[in-house]
């Protein structure tokens, strides 16, 4: 299988506690990764160590690999602006920047000067948006406040925001789970199509949720990787004793 | 609490009606007086009193109009000052510096705002007017001397003089309330900046949009200091009652012409200039204020609002 990340030998602490225990991991391009485990795992942090926004945190730091594209984005005189713009990110809750709809597709667009002209913007705020499947309920109010926008829009616009930098990889930081039934089941829709050109690793606390837009499962338990296996297997067969527990409900 | 009869509760409920309504009951005294001393001015002169020019008060001509000019002048002087040092503090404060070093500094701008006003005007008239007509106003008249606001004689007392004091003065709250904007502006707007390949400066672009309305009303509720300001100004701005295009020359304010006056007007109608006046500084300020706080509110509020969504 053709690797588009591999994470070798990663510790993560703050501070002086370890929140990570040497996690190596293969994540395949164009396939969907969920990681899964109980609050306080360690899954958000380690998804947060693949865009490096952790460095945000003055306290965190990070020893051991993670090799995107056969680059090591922990080396020294990695440029973290390129790196972000190339894993974007989707976080548990929608923060759209309060401008209008479009405004908001455009901003990526336009900080990292990806556009040729007006036109061209256009197009592409407009391609972003059908690609989150958005286009259709929001093309005639694309000048309002994205805040007039339901929960799942703005979710779906924080996407669209996100697609609209061509990035290669998507993190997405339990997308759906302030989302209501319906508006959940548009962005699993959307997290599978999407799968054809990004490469996405989701969080996820619901396990319905892994096993539908899945293709390979990652189970954390204190900071510690304890499986991780294709998400048919995992499901069905795991191999842990750990693993098993928790999908079946005997704790978290 | 409505079903509790004891004697004691009531008591202790009037005695805490008495002391919340006693606020609102001062400020509507206050405004009765003022309106009801300055009527021979009122009468005399009308809402024309605003914009006359003259003040004479031997020849009981009195023109509000230079110490409005003085005020509003030296208070927009004070912001121009002001506004971009205090976002430059904030901003360093909340954006970019480790906990370590923003704490001290926010402590030692909070100082700023402790030190008497008086402290500052001593310090204007002996070291900051000796500097403007020493150093700062040649410099700007070799260099701008083509622009009407920097012509004129140097005495160091003056116009500029009083604008620059007021910005020192008004730099601590602007800074303070800055800064509690941007605190409240939710991390995860920072976040989503960060993750669209933003650089720190467009991230704060970013922090700086969502905190917009908090900081004009930073800017408003600094506006009304400083036009409120009185002790330090009256030392440093010359008090004298001219309308000037150039910010070395004297001028006077609304507060200083009231602080230097209020003794020696011993006639009814130059009593009831000042106090009109000062009815006139008190609704500006009670309009700036409530400006300000009604801006600074809609930051706070939508902060609150996107943490509970």
């Amino acid at each position: 299988m053709q690797s588009k990340i591999s994470i070798k030998d990663l510790d993560f602490f703050y501070g002086k506690e370890q929140a990570l225990f040497n996690i190596s991991l293969e994540i395949p391009e164009h396939e969907v990764v969920a990681f899964i485990g109980p609050s306080g795992c360690g899954k958000s942090t380690f998804l947060r160590t693949l865009n490096r926004m952790n460095d945000t945190i003055p306290i965190a730091s990070v020893s051991g690999q993670v090799i995107i594209d056969g680059k090591d984005i922990y080396a020294p005189g990695t440029d973290v602006v390129a790196l972000r713009r190339k894993v974007g990110m989707v976080f548990q809750k929608s923060n759209p920047f309060p401008k209008s709809i479009f405004e908001n597709v455009a901003y990526g667009i336009r900080i990292n000067g990806i556009h040729s002209d007006r036109e061209d913007m256009n197009r592409r705020v407009e391609k972003a948006l059908r690609d989150a499947a958005l286009w259709d309920e929001v093309k005639d109010r694309l000048t309002t406040s994205a805040f007039g926008l339901s929960g799942g829009q703005q979710q779906r616009l924080c996407i669209a925001r996100a697609l609209a930098v061509q990035p290669d990889v998507i993190l997405m930081d339990e997308p759906a789970s302030a989302l209501d039934p319906i508006a959940t089941q548009k962005i699993e829709e959307l997290v599978v199509e999407l799968k054809k050109d990004y490469t996405i690793v989701i969080v996820t606390h619901n396990m319905q949720q892994a096993a539908r837009v899945s293709d390979r499962t990652a189970f954390f338990m204190l900071g510690k990787l304890i499986e991780y296996n294709p998400t048919q297997k995992m499901f069905t067969n795991p191999d842990e004793k750990l693993t098993e527990d928790y999908i079946t409900g005997r704790f978290g | 609490m409505a079903q509790s009869s004891t004697l004691g509760d009531k008591v202790y409920r009037t005695i805490l009606f008495v002391a919340a309504s006693s606020i609102l009951l001062i400020v509507a005294a206050i405004f009765y007086m003022m309106v009801q001393s300055s009527m021979p001015t009122l009468q005399r002169f009308g809402i024309g009193f605003l914009w006359a020019r003259e003040w004479n008060p031997s020849q009981e001509l009195f023109g509000a109009l230079p110490f409005i000019y003085g005020t509003v002048v030296s208070s927009l002087l004070a912001l121009l000052i002001a506004v971009p040092i205090s976002l430059g503090i904030a901003v360093f404060l909340v954006e970019q510096a480790p906990k370590k070093i923003a704490r001290p500094i926010a402590f030692m701008i909070e100082l700023l705002a402790a030190i008497p006003s008086v402290v500052y005007g001593l310090w204007g008239i002996f070291v900051l007017a000796p500097f403007i007509r020493e150093y700062l106003g040649p410099v700007l008249q070799d260099n701008l001397g083509f622009l009407p606001i920097f012509q004129g004689r140097l005495t160091g007392i003056g116009m500029l003089t009083g604008g620059i004091i007021l910005a020192i003065m008004i730099t601590p709250i602007v800074t303070a309330v800055v800064r509690d904007v941007l605190e409240a502006v939710p991390n995860t707007q920072r976040e989503a900046a960060l993750a669209l390949g933003a650089t720190k400066w467009e991230t704060t672009m970013i922090v700086l949009g969502n905190a917009a309305s908090g900081i004009a009303g930073a800017v408003v509720l600094g506006l009304g200091r400083a036009v409120g300001e009185t002790m330090a100004v009256t030392m440093v701005i010359g008090n004298s009652p001219q309308i000037s295009a150039s910010l070395f020359e004297p001028a006077y304010t609304i507060a200083s012409v009231l602080a230097a006056n209020f003794a020696d007007a011993t006639d009814e109608i130059y009593l009831s200039a000042l106090i009109e006046m000062a009815l006139v500084l008190f609704l500006v300020t009670v309009v700036i204020n409530g400006l300000a706080k009604l801006l600074i509110m809609s930051v706070a509020g939508r902060a609150n609002a996107s943490k509970h969504t």
